[in-house]
C-alpha cells in the first residue's frame, strides 16, 4: 500500500553521491503498481537520474495529474513535496507552482489519458508557453485504472482486452510536443534504463520545457494479441488470465539494443515492441526533420525512441515575462505593498 | 406644453442616453458625467452595454443626486434619444412631465412622442453634415454637440466640460493635442444651437456645490485588482471573460506601473492569460500550495468549469483568491447584464460536501478592501475565497470614498512552518489541529532536506498526510474542517447593522450591490409611513448576529438580484431559520436594483399587513 514507508536501514556500503546522498535517499513510499508494471522501471529511473546529478531530494517538486503514473511520485522522492491534483490539470498546477518559485526542479507526471485526452489541452499550452519543467507521460495506451479503455495514445486499428477495435486516429504527442515548441523532446522506452536514465538527466538540466514520452507497457490491460503496443495481433487468444501468473516477479523488464537497429522485444507476457534506434547521423536540432523522421518511421509500424529534439539557446517562461530572479513567493510586504503615499498619488488622479 | 407638469428639479435627476454601441458615445457619455461630479454634485453613471462590438443599442444612465443617493433610482427624467432602433421603447421610459432631447433633422409624425412630455428637437445631423465634411467626424462629434447642447439646457458650467476634454485629450494624436479645438468647438457648437434656439435651461437643473467632498471616481474592478497589488498578489492567471476582464486588465496596469523593480526592471508578479478557466484556477492554485498570493478573476461560466480545482483547493486545503464578477445566468444568460446569481454556486462549490468563505463588496472602495483581505483570509484559513462583485459594480464608475492603507500593515501569511522550526523539532502534521482552530500547520514546498515534506492530494488522508480510505480519519478530517469554517466566521468582515428610528418587527438583510439602491429605498419606504432596520450581510459563512437580526424581528425581507433568493436559502440552510420568516425580495431582470423596486416591494408588503378587515364576523 501506498502508505507502507520502506525500511530505512541500508548497507554502509551503498555508494554515495557527491551531496553524501545514496540511492535510497531519493526513494519513496512502495508502489503499488502491478507486478512488473512498466512505471515502477520510470520511477527507478527518475530516482537514478535524481541519485545521478546529486540533486537536493528537498529542492524537486513532483506534480502529477491522476491514472496509474500519477500515482508514482510517491514512489520516488520521498523528501519532496508531491502533488497528486486532479485528471488532466497537472500542467496548469505546475505552471503556477513554477510561478511562485523559480528556483526549484518541476518534474511532472501525466499518463496518456492525463495528458492525451482529458488533459491534452493543459498538455499543449504548457508546452508552448515554455514552462522550465520535465514533463514526462508514462505512455501505455490504455486506461489501467478503470480496467482498459482505449486511450488517445492507442493506435486506430487496435485491439483491446475486452475485444473492441480502436476506430479512431491516434495522437503522437512526442510529435505535438515538437510543433507546440518544446525545447526538448525525447521518447523512451521503460523497458530500456540504459537509454531512459540519461535522457531523464538531460531534461532535468535543460532549462525549458523538456518533454519525454516514455512507452511503459500496461501489464494487466494492454499485452494482448491485437494491441499494437504488444504488436503480437497474431496471437491468437488471449492470455489475460494467464498473464496474472507472471505479474508475482516485481523484476522490472528491460531490453538492450545497438544504435541504428531495429529490434522487436517480446515481454515476458508475449506482448511485443518494435523499437527503433536513432541513426548516428540524426539532426538533434531541427524541428521539422524530427518530426518528418517520426512520421515516416511510424507509417512502417515502428516507433521512434531516444533524444529527439533540443533547442541550443532555450528559454522559459519566466525570462517570457522578465520576472525577477528571486522567487515570487519569497518576496515581503515592503516589495511588494506600494503604501499609502502611492495610494494617494492614485486617489488624487482619480477625482 | 405637456398635458403634465414639466419636473423642476435641481441636482436630483436621471439622464439616461440612448445610443448605438461603437459610435464613440461612451466617452462623451462619461465626459458629461464627470463635468457634473466637477460641479461638486454627486453621480453615478452606469453604463448599459450589450454583447456585441458595434451596432446594438446601448445606453448610459446618470443618476445625479446631491444627497449622493448612487443606486439605480428607476425611471428617466431626460432622454437623450440617439438610437432610432429603441426610439419608441426610450420615449415610453420617460417620467410623466420629464424631457426628451432628440435628433429632429428627419421630421417624425406628433404619433411619435408622448403629450406629457417636454420635446425638445436639434437637428444634430444636418448640423454635423453641414460642419464637417469626414463620416467619422460627423458620428463622433455628434456625440460632443449633444454634451453641448446639455451644458445650455441643464444650466452646467461650460469651462468644466472643456477643461474635462483638455485632460482627456491632451498628449493624444502623437502628442500634437490636435483633438482638443476640435472638440471644443463641436461643444460650443452645440451649446450655441440650444442657447439661440431653445428655452434654456428647463425645469431640470444643476447647480454647483461641495457635495462630492474628497470622493474618488473608479470602477470595481480596478479597486479590486489594486486591492490584488496592495494584498501581495503575485501571481494572476485568468481567462477572458465579461465582465471580470477589466480586473485582470487593470491589475496588468497597476503592476506595470507599481510593481516593477525601478533597478532592473523585472517584474514582481506574473500574470498568465491561461487557456481556459481549468487552467487558470489550476496555476492559482499550484502558485498557492508554493506559497505565492495567487489569484484569477472570472464569471458564472467560469465558477461553474472551475467546480473540480475549487474542491481541490477545499479539500487538500489550499489558498486561492476569486474575483467573481456576476453576469445574469444561467448557461450564457445575459453576459453583459447585472444579477448576483452565483452565491450558491460559490458559496458549495464543487461535488461532495464543501462551503466556501464570500465576502460582499458594496462599492468600489469596498472592493479595494476585501480584495486585499481575501489574501490575508486565503493564507489564514487555507482555503479558496470568494470576492463577489458584480457587473454593476465592477464596470461602472462609483463615487467612492478615498482608497486606504495602513503602512503598519503586515500580511497575514497564515500557519507556515519554517526551516528552523522544523529544524528545532517541532511537530509537523499537515492535517493535524495542533490549536483548536480547525487549521493545520503547512509547510512551502523546498523547505527542509528531510522534514516537513508531504504529499497533496484530493484522496483522503490522516492527520500526517498518508492515504487512507479509512472512515474514522476520514470523518475527523471533514469535521476538521467545518471547525475551521467556524473560525472562519470571527476572521471575516461582519454584517453592519441599521435601525430605524422607531423600534420595529420587521428587518431587511440585502448585500454587495444591491446596497446604494437600498440607501435610496430606506428613505421611500420611511416617507410611506414605515420602518425597517436593515442588516448588510458582508461575509459568508454567517456571523451569529444575522441569527440574531432574524430572531429579533417578526419578519424579515431578503433583497437580493437573482430569481431563486439564493442567499435567502443559504441564511435557511446554515442558521436554521424558519423560511416563512423570510420573505424574499428578488431583482433579476439583468438591470441593476433600483430603490423604486425595493420601496415598492417592501411598501406595498408592510400595507398589505396594516388592512383591516371591513366588518368583523361576530
Amino acid at each position: 500500500m501506498t502508505y507502507l514507508a520502506k525500511p530505512k536501514f541500508h548497507h554502509p556500503d551503498l555508494p554515495k553521491n557527491s551531496l553524501g546522498f545514496t540511492h535510497r535517499d531519493y526513494e519513496g513510499t512502495v508502489s503499488t503498481l502491478c507486478a512488473g508494471c512498466g512505471h515502477d522501471s520510470i520511477t527507478a529511473s527518475i530516482i537514478q537520474a535524481c541519485f545521478e546529478l546529486a540533486i537536493d531530494p528537498h529542492r524537486v517538486a513532483k506534480i502529477s495529474g491522476i491514472g496509474c503514473s500519477s500515482k508514482t511520485p510517491t514512489y520516488f522522492l520521498g523528501n519532496s513535496h508531491g502533488f497528486n491534483s486532479v485528471h488532466g490539470r497537472m500542467p496548469s498546477v505546475l505552471t503556477g507552482a513554477n510561478l511562485a518559485n523559480r528556483d526549484l526542479i518541476y518534474l511532472g507526471v501525466s499518463g496518456d489519458g492525463d495528458s492525451a485526452s482529458i488533459g491534452f489541452g493543459q498538455f499543449a499550452h504548457c508546452l508552448r508557453r515554455g514552462v522550465n519543467m520535465v514533463y514526462i507521460v508514462e505512455n501505455n495506451g490504455v486506461y489501467g485504472l478503470t480496467k482498459g479503455q482505449f486511450s488517445a495514445t492507442a493506435d486506430r486499428g487496435s485491439k483491446s482486452k475486452r475485444g473492441f477495435i480502436n476506430t479512431d486516429n491516434s495522437i503522437d504527442l512526442v510529435a505535438m510536443a515538437l510543433q507546440l515548441g518544446a525545447s526538448f523532446v525525447a521518447r523512451s522506452f521503460s523497458g530500456d534504463k540504459q537509454q531512459l536514465v540519461p535522457i531523464i538527466t538531460a531534461a532535468i538540466a535543460h532549462k525549458g520545457a523538456a518533454f519525454i514520452d516514455v512507452i511503459s507497457p500496461c501489464v494487466a490491460f494492454n499485452n494482448h494479441a491485437g494491441s499494437t503496443k504488444s504488436f503480437d495481433f497474431v496471437r491468437e487468444h488471449n492470455e489475460a488470465v494467464n498473464r496474472l501468473d507472471y505479474m508475482s516477479s516485481r523484476m522490472p523488464i528491460e531490453v538492450k539494443y545497438e544504435p541504428g537497429t531495429v529490434e522487436v522485444v517480446e515481454q515476458h507476457d508475449g506482448s511485443k515492441l518494435t523499437l527503433r534506434k536513432l541513426a548516428a547521423d540524426y539532426e538533434l536540432h531541427d524541428r521539422r526533420a524530427a518530426l518528418g523522421f517520426l512520421q515516416h518511421h511510424a507509417a512502417k509500424g515502428q516507433i521512434v525512441t531516444g533524444l529527439l529534439y533540443v533547442e541550443h539557446e532555450s528559454e522559459d517562461l519566466h525570462a517570457h515575462l522578465h520576472t525577477i530572479e528571486r522567487p515570487l513567493n519569497a518576496l515581503s510586504e515592503k516589495e511588494l505593498c506600494p503604501g499609502q503615499a502611492a495610494l494617494d498619488k492614485i486617489n488624487a488622479s482619480l477625482r | 406644453m405637456p398635458t403634465a407638469t414639466p419636473i423642476s428639479r435641481v441636482n436630483d435627476f436621471v439622464v439616461r442616453f440612448a445610443n448605438v454601441n461603437g459610435s464613440g458615445s461612451a466617452s462623451a457619455n462619461e465626459m458629461f458625467a464627470r463635468a457634473i461630479l466637477r460641479m461638486g454634485v454627486p453621480v453615478s453613471p452606469r453604463n448599459i452595454f450589450p454583447s456585441n462590438i458595434q451596432g446594438l443599442p446601448t445606453w448610459y444612465e446618470v443618476r445625479v443626486s446631491e444627497q449622493s443617493h448612487l443606486g439605480a433610482r428607476g425611471g428617466t427624467d431626460l432622454m437623450v434619444a440617439m438610437n432610432p432602433q429603441t426610439f419608441d421603447k426610450d420615449i415610453a421610459g420617460i417620467e410623466p412631465g420629464g424631457y426628451l432631447l432628440y435628433d429632429s433633422t428627419k421630421p417624425l409624425p406628433a404619433s411619435k412622442f408622448r403629450a406629457d412630455i417636454t420635446v425638445i428637437g436639434v437637428p444634430l445631423t444636418a448640423i454635423c453634415n453641414r460642419e464637417y465634411s469626414d463620416p467619422r467626424q460627423r458620428q463622433l462629434f455628434k456625440n460632443i454637440i449633444y454634451v453641448g447642447v446639455l451644458t445650455a439646457l441643464l444650466d452646467m458650467d461650460v469651462k468644466l466640460v472643456e477643461q474635462l476634454i483638455g485632460e482627456q485629450y491632451k498628449g493624444k494624436d502623437k502628442g500634437k493635442d490636435k483633438l482638443i479645438e476640435p472638440n471644443i468647438k463641436a461643444l460650443q457648437i452645440g451649446r450655441d444651437y440650444a442657447t439661440l434656439n431653445l428655452d434654456c435651461p428647463i425645469g431640470l437643473r444643476l447647480k454647483k456645490t461641495d457635495k462630492v467632498g474628497n470622493r474618488i471616481f473608479i470602477e470595481g474592478n480596478s479597486a479590486a485588482a489594486l486591492g490584488a497589488v496592495y494584498g501581495g498578489a503575485t501571481v494572476c492567471a485568468w481567462y477572458p471573460i465579461t465582465p471580470s476582464s477589466s480586473l485582470a486588465d487593470a491589475f496588468t496596469r497597476h503592476c506595470a506601473k507599481l510593481r516593477v523593480d525601478p533597478e532592473t526592471k523585472q517584474a514582481k508578479y506574473a500574470i498568465i492569460q491561461a487557456e481556459d478557466e481549468l487552467a487558470s484556477i489550476g496555476m492559482v492554485i499550484g502558485a498557492g500550495w508554493n506559497g505565492a498570493r495567487a489569484f484569477t478573476a472570472t464569471s458564472g461560466p467560469g465558477i461553474s468549469l472551475m467546480q473540480e480545482f475549487i474542491g481541490l483547493a477545499y479539500f487538500a486545503e489550499i489558498p486561492a483568491v476569486i474575483f467573481d464578477v456576476q453576469r445574469a445566468g444561467p448557461s450564457t444568460g445575459m453576459p453583459t447584464r447585472t444579477q448576483q446569481c452565483d452565491v450558491i454556486s460559490c458559496a458549495y462549490a464543487s461535488h461532495g460536501d464543501t462551503k466556501h468563505v464570500l465576502l460582499f463588496p458594496e462599492d468600489p472602495a469596498e472592493a479595494f478592501d476585501f480584495s486585499a483581505l481575501s489574501f490575508d483570509l486565503a493564507d489564514r484559513l487555507q482555503t479558496p475565497i470568494f470576492v463577489m462583485l458584480d457587473l454593476d459594480i465592477g464596470m461602472n464608475h462609483r463615487l467612492s470614498r478615498p482608497l486606504a492603507w495602513d503602512d503598519a500593515r503586515q500580511y497575514d501569511r497564515g500557519k507556515v512552518m519554517t526551516t528552523e522550526q522544523l529544524e528545532a523539532g517541532k511537530e509537523f502534521g499537515r492535517y493535524l489541529d495542533v490549536d483548536g482552530d480547525g487549521i493545520a500547520y503547512r509547510t512551502y514546498p523546498g523547505t527542509h532536506p528531510t522534514k516537513g515534506s508531504f504529499f497533496t492530494r484530493g484522496t483522503s488522508r490522516d492527520r500526517y498526510a498518508k492515504y487512507t480510505e479509512e472512515g474514522a480519519p476520514y470523518v475527523d478530517n471533514m469535521q476538521r474542517l467545518i471547525r475551521k469554517f467556524d473560525t472562519a466566521k470571527d476572521l471575516i468582515p461582519r454584517p453592519l447593522q441599521a435601525n430605524a428610528e422607531k423600534p420595529t418587527k420587521y428587518g431587511v438583510i440585502y448585500y454587495g450591490s444591491t446596497a446604494p439602491a437600498m440607501d435610496e429605498a430606506i428613505a421611500m419606504i420611511e416617507a410611506r409611513g414605515h420602518a425597517v432596520d436593515r442588516m448588510r450581510v458582508r461575509a459568508f459563512p454567517f456571523h451569529s448576529s444575522v441569527n440574531s437580526f432574524v430572531a429579533g424581528h417578526d419578519f424579515t425581507f431578503v433583497v437580493e438580484q437573482n430569481r431563486d433568493a439564493q442567499l435567502r436559502s443559504l441564511v435557511v440552510n446554515e442558521c436554521g431559520i424558519d423560511p416563512v420568516r423570510l420573505v424574499p425580495i428578488n431583482h433579476y431582470d439583468g438591470t441593476p436594483i433600483t430603490a423604486r423596486f425595493i420601496a415598492k416591494a417592501i411598501g406595498d408588503h408592510l400595507d398589505a399587513l396594516k388592512i383591516k378587515p371591513l366588518k368583523v364576523v361576530s
